[in-house]
């Protein structure tokens, strides 16, 4: 059950009620009455009042809204893109979508985790869960990248890694090693884009990246709120509390200086103006590569680095700067 | 902390406790004299089960001549004010009692044989050997000091992934370890992993898993999701071999699979291939402080 789900399910008996008002009164030709102003504001209110401020677990139900857009509505609107299948080596992950592709005219290779839209595709599309197969082909495509100097482009939304056994059996950690090992030297522009759900390790290994835009309801986190709760307090319906805690929301990310940029959303969330929505993230794609494209390779990568190092939050004697001054 | 100073401090331990000279080992049931346990670096004498090793004496099993410590005054804060069940700095404090250990990983320089390396030792008894800000930044830093010295770099990795409560901080050491052996690994210097029981998660998705040679011990488990994850998501139970060294030495995923008591003499024959024997980092100057010794 999404809660989001459930409270746009409570305002839709209102939303009926406008609509058929608003019939009437055009039907009429006079201008909306009284009752219909009131109906109006009392639904202004009611939206303001259910979706002004998400709360993190609010916004863990909005990252997996069945209607939130995901991967595939922001690849169809590229100016083209084709889709390069397939690891090489054992089989295609339908969870994993990479390829060539144009944006605003600029060259660029994309990598996505992509969701279904319905039940039959999700189990198609594992949920959006990678398996190692799909990390060594986003791996073969970020070399490709770096061979080409095309920038590159991620799509963030999986829960997490497929934890199954067959994904063990072909090592599921050296195929995440892998690709975090080749975004931290691939000399080319990489953008990550936050859509959904930045679950763990497994979103991570497409995310390490030059400028990490996050939607603002979207999630990143060390682990999934259920998962979190499940080990703290062996309860995985207290996933309330733990979302909480992880600090996953797009301002805690932000601070934290994990992710660099937030693209705010409509209010009720993206999927409610998803067409203008999409474009506007595509923009700021764009205006992030623009920025990067002007910074030579070297530098490019070496800042990456410089940005990663710094992250964490640790305390130390003067002992070490006093070697480090050393050098 | 010096190697003597520790084994004089687990000595005392161990004499206040009458009990602690007897160990049951979990695998097989056999009650074993402890310092007939130690002697076979803690190796079941009747099974060849791994009992898993603290990381001092982790690195006293491994290394000649003494430890020089690195990265011990990098310490854990509180980013996240975290607290589930007990806070998270009450919980880094009794960790610290308990393992007289000041984090999840030592790291420092040593030498294995006659080559000296940057070593870090992981343990799984500090808050279950997981990565948080310290593990990332110690780890980081032996790697970049090893690249300066131009020294070989031995991990030996225990963890159970990401630390929770540090949040997004934690998974971030994944791209900050990532991007040091990669600094490491393009400047020439070998690097050796040896993976132990158990390693999983954050910890095996970056740096135990981009080594140029991946040494796993005997029966330890190792993978990417922890078994009762996978078990919960298939609904079935898995066979007792699953995620253990042997199973990914079949796989294909790790270099060689070893005993403890092998450990050392197979990272000596290692070392010996790998390293360039004229370069700097061959003789022990690499590391005035060890060679002071």
């Amino acid at each position: 059950m999404n809660i989001i789900v459930e409270r746009e399910k409570s305002l839709e008996a209102l939303e009926q009620r406008i609509e058929d008002l608003r019939a009437r009164s055009a039907r009429q030709g006079g201008e909306s009455s009284e009752d219909m102003r009131a109906l109006e504001d009392r639904y202004a209110a009611l939206q303001r009042d259910m979706f002004g401020h998400l709360t993190p677990w609010e916004r863990v139900n909005m990252a997996r809204h069945p209607r939130r857009p995901i991967a595939s509505d922001y690849i169809a609107r590229l100016d083209e893109f084709d889709e390069l299948h397939g690891d090489r080596q054992f089989r295609d992950d339908p969870a994993l979508v990479g390829g060539l592709g144009r944006l605003n005219g600029r060259r660029i290779v994309v990598l996505a985790q992509q969701k279904g839209r319905d039940t039959k595709e999700n189990i198609r599309r594992n949920f959006g869960m990678v398996t190692p197969e799909g990390y060594r082909k986003a791996r073969r495509l970020m070399e490709l990248a770096g061979r080409f100097a095309l920038p590159i482009v991620s799509f963030v939304d999986t829960s997490g890694a497929d934890p199954g056994i067959a994904s063990e059996e072909r090592s599921q950690s050296e195929a995440i090693a892998s690709c975090l090992l080749t975004l931290s030297r691939v000399p080319v522009p990489v953008v990550a884009a936050i859509i959904g759900e930045g679950g763990s390790g497994g979103a991570l290994a497409i995310a390490l990246a030059d400028h990490v835009i996050m939607l603002e309801h979207s999630i990143y986190s060390v682990a999934s709120p259920e998962g979190c709760a499940a080990i703290l307090w062996a309860d995985a319906s207290r996933a309330e509390e733990a979302a909480a805690r992880l600090k996953l929301t797009s301002d805690d990310l932000l601070g934290f200086g994990i992710v660099d940029e937030i693209v705010s959303e409509p209010l009720g969330g993206a999927h409610r103006d998803a067409d203008r929505f999409v474009g506007r993230v595509l923009g700021t794609i764009d205006a992030a590569l623009s920025h990067l494209s002007n910074v030579n390779r070297e530098l490019l990568v070496e800042r990456r680095r410089a940005k990663y190092r710094r992250i964490g939050a640790w305390q130390e004697t003067s002992q070490r700067f006093a070697s480090v001054a050393a050098r | 902390m010096p190697i003597p100073d520790w084994l004089r401090i687990r000595r005392d331990k161990q004499q206040n406790a009458e009990a602690a000279q007897w160990v049951k080992c979990p695998s097989c049931g056999e009650l074993l004299y402890r310092r007939e346990l130690e002697e076979n670096s803690g190796v079941c004498t009747r099974c060849g089960h791994h009992f898993r090793l603290h990381a001092y004496d982790r690195i006293n099993l491994l290394i000649d001549r003494d430890f020089v410590e690195v990265g011990a005054e990098i310490l854990p804060r509180d980013p996240l004010s975290w607290s589930d069940r007990r806070p998270y700095l009450k919980k880094l404090e009794s960790d610290r009692e308990a393992s007289h250990l000041s984090e999840a990983i030592v790291t420092g320089f040593a030498a294995i044989g006659t080559f000296p390396v940057a070593l870090g030792v992981m343990d799984f008894g500090f808050r279950g050997g997981t990565m948080g800000t310290v593990v990332g930044e110690r780890v980081t830093y032996l790697f970049e000091e090893a690249t300066r010295r131009q020294l070989p770099c031995v991990i030996v990795t225990a963890s159970g992934g990401a630390r929770m409560e540090e949040g997004m901080l934690a998974l971030m050491q994944m791209a900050k370890t990532t991007m040091a052996v990669d600094a490491h690994m393009r400047a020439g210097f070998p690097y050796i992993a040896v993976l132990t029981d158990p390693t999983t998660g954050g910890v095996s998705a970056s740096f135990a898993f981009q080594a140029d040679v991946i040494v796993a011990e005997s029966r330890a488990a190792i993978g990417f999701a922890g078994r009762r994850v996978i078990e919960q998501t298939i609904r079935q139970k898995l066979p007792d071999n699953f995620q253990t060294a042997e199973f990914l030495l079949e796989k294909g995923h790790v270099d060689i699979v070893v005993s403890r008591p092998q450990l050392r003499a197979t990272l000596i024959r290692l070392l010996d291939y790998l390293v360039d024997g004229r370069g700097p980092g061959r003789t022990l100057q690499a590391v005035p402080e060890l060679a002071a010794q």
